[in-house]
């Protein structure tokens, strides 16, 4: 997932003066819309036109409506493989929203009173969001090893031998170890948003509250929670779209044929094994077709949501 | 969700126990307690699998064999040379700290130049193109792979590392522009007037004045990118087809077929490449946070 921040989608006008000309200001934004358009906006347009076409090998050939997409939902193995693959996406998506807004939550919370080891621990948190989600995926596969693996030798340690499993090799435990690696990588994330929620907070609405007799929990449930709605807004934004572009760590953890028998197996795995691994002929009508929903899907919700946390931002203020 | 109930107890116990109790310390109630040792173990849980990375990076791999749970006492380097020589990760290395330091210098020159003109102009023109690059931000731009393969093919850049460099300074340009744009924009316009009276031009207003000024935002942006285009393994997988053109990510992928059972040298491998970032982190957390929080911005 590439950390970005949502943008505010109106942003107040400051005072924003006029000094350059439109062609000072062109000159000045070429360089910049050049790689924009050549690099991002150029294939993205491509890509959707690729998905009506019909393909042999990489000579395109006649225009075929939305037969590519007809194919997706009726013939094998796609028909099979995307609501499998989609499953595990949003699996990836509710186990990451789980233990942010628990788990993570409850460590800002616990951060915001801090003193000094505060940033100590901020640390600590962040650290495996910024390590490549590649090494985390392939980390845990070492640890998770049969054999050798270390998470097992703990397990036999402790007693709790028959716990002690091919974690990976078993299709009922796979997809839970990438949920879990992944929403383990991601916690930093909503700790340090959250944090800087928290930190935005008037202490005194907290203390008038506490005036008014009420309790921790209170204060905790009317007061600070509906003002993070706004960070917990954008966590659950770019929570979701990390969740359906997930890729490395799937990747490390079960090899691009979502390994064991498509147990790991996500969209972004699939997009990429009917590009360059199916060795079907129409494999670019196919792939594009996927990608083409794959990418409505993200973007239309990821927009639609914004729009609706800025409305009710807009509302709490 | 008990977690969360104890911090507010604490400090409410804390609270009513006297205004003399500094309200930073919970410590000593129930709830401080219970609430360090949930902040200790969960420093723990996050931590633990890197530590052991390293700390197995340091052992044979017959040693991990007999003894999973084991200590690298006395640590054992041989690992890391049979990494960086015979696994070629000095190769990789080396690609990847050009890709990422050209990628970014790249990214962050064009987009200081586009985000002075979206601050310093107001025309629909100029609005819609920042809203432009701004969406740039939630789309999934990696599913337009093919077109953008077959762009660098017709070309002849397919397993030259300057695809990579175009590519990823392209898709650091939303992110950038929203930062820096930010930034000018909080730059009164009597700097820029003052400026012109001195009989400066756009671009020297724009070097000798505003540059030196959004220094901390600059920092943020270099910083920030830094990670996401050092970790990308999705891009160099499709546009790389030659081994010494590979940065880590697709040379560990690569790498961890070959070595399958050499343990010792998988576990250097990715220690390996996990140390620039975790310097990185440890000298300029204020920029990664600062990064992180962007969207926040009031």
């Amino acid at each position: 997932m590439s950390a970005i921040a949502v943008p505010k989608v109106r942003r107040k006008r400051v005072t924003t003066g006029v000094t350059l000309s439109r062609r000072a200001g062109m000159v000045f934004v070429l360089p910049a819309l050049v790689l924009f358009a050549v690099f991002i906006a150029y294939p993205l347009f491509t890509a959707l036109s690729y998905s009506f076409f019909s393909w042999t090998g990489i000579v395109r050939g006649d225009f075929a409506g939305f037969d590519n997409y007809v194919t997706l939902f009726t013939k094998l193995p796609y028909s099979t493989d995307i609501p499998n693959a989609f499953v595990h996406n949003l699996l990836l998506f509710f186990g990451a929203m789980v233990f942010q807004n628990t788990i993570g939550l409850g460590l800002a919370v616990l951060l915001h009173r801090m003193g000094r080891l505060k940033r100590f621990f901020q640390t600590m948190y962040t650290l495996p969001y910024l390590v490549s989600p590649l090494v985390i995926g392939y980390l845990w596969s070492l640890m998770l090893s049969p054999l050798f693996g270390p998470v097992n030798a703990v397990l036999r340690a402790v007693g709790l031998d028959e716990f002690a499993q091919p974690w990976l090799g078993n299709p009922q435990t796979a997809i839970w170890v990438v949920v879990l690696v992944t929403a383990w990588q991601w916690i930093g994330f909503p700790v340090l948003l959250y944090g800087a929620a928290l930190g935005g907070i008037p202490q005194e609405l907290d203390e008038a509250a506490s005036l008014d007799g009420a309790s921790a929990w209170q204060r905790f449930r009317s007061v600070t929670l509906p003002l993070m709605i706004p960070a917990i807004g954008t966590v659950s934004v770019l929570t979701f779209i990390g969740a359906m572009e997930a890729f490395p760590i799937p990747y490390a953890l079960g090899g691009s044929q979502g390994n064991p028998a498509g147990a790991t197996d996500v969209l972004s795995l699939l997009f990429y094994r009917t590009a360059f691994e199916s060795g079907s002929s129409n494999a670019i009508g196919t792939s594009s077709a996927i990608a083409t929903l794959l990418f409505l899907f993200i973007f239309g919700i990821a927009v639609a949501f914004t729009v609706m946390l800025r409305r009710a931002e807009r509302k709490l203020f | 969700m008990t977690a969360t109930l104890t911090p507010t107890t604490g400090t409410r116990r804390s609270a009513s126990a006297g205004t003399d109790a500094p309200r930073k310390r919970p410590r000593a109630t129930a709830g401080g307690f219970a609430a360090s040792t949930f902040l200790w173990l969960y420093a723990a849980i996050s931590i633990a699998p890197l530590l052991l990375m390293v700390s197995n990076s340091l052992r044979t791999t017959q040693d991990m064999a007999q003894h999973p749970l084991g200590l690298p006492l006395p640590p054992n380097f041989t690992s890391y040379q049979k990494a960086w020589v015979t696994a070629s990760f000095d190769t990789y290395f080396f690609n990847s700290i050009f890709v990422t330091v050209a990628s970014v210098v790249l990214s962050t020159a064009v987009s200081l130049l586009a985000a002075y003109a979206f601050a310093r102009t107001r025309s629909r023109l100029f609005t819609s193109l920042e809203g432009l690059f701004l969406s740039g931000l939630m789309l999934p731009v990696y599913l337009a792979i093919l077109p953008l393969f077959f762009l660098l093919d017709s070309v002849g850049m397919i397993s030259n590392l300057w695809s990579l460099i175009l590519v990823y300074a392209a898709l650091g340009i939303p992110f950038s522009t929203f930062v820096l744009a930010a930034f000018f924009r909080q730059l009164p316009i009597e700097l820029d007037e003052a400026a012109r009276l001195d009989g400066a031009g756009p671009f020297a207003t724009f070097w000798r004045v505003h540059l030196p000024l959004v220094k901390p935002a600059i920092a943020t942006v270099i910083v920030f990118r830094f990670v996401p285009v050092w970790n990308d393994f999705f891009y160099p997988l499709i546009l790389i087809r030659d081994r010494d053109a590979y940065t880590l990510p697709v040379g560990i992928t690569r790498f961890f077929g070959e070595y399958q059972t050499d343990w010792a040298t998988l576990f250097a491998g990715l220690t390996l490449a996990t140390i620039p970032l975790v310097v990185l982190f440890l000298f300029a957390t204020k920029q990664i946070v600062s990064g992180l929080t962007a969207g926040m911005s009031k």
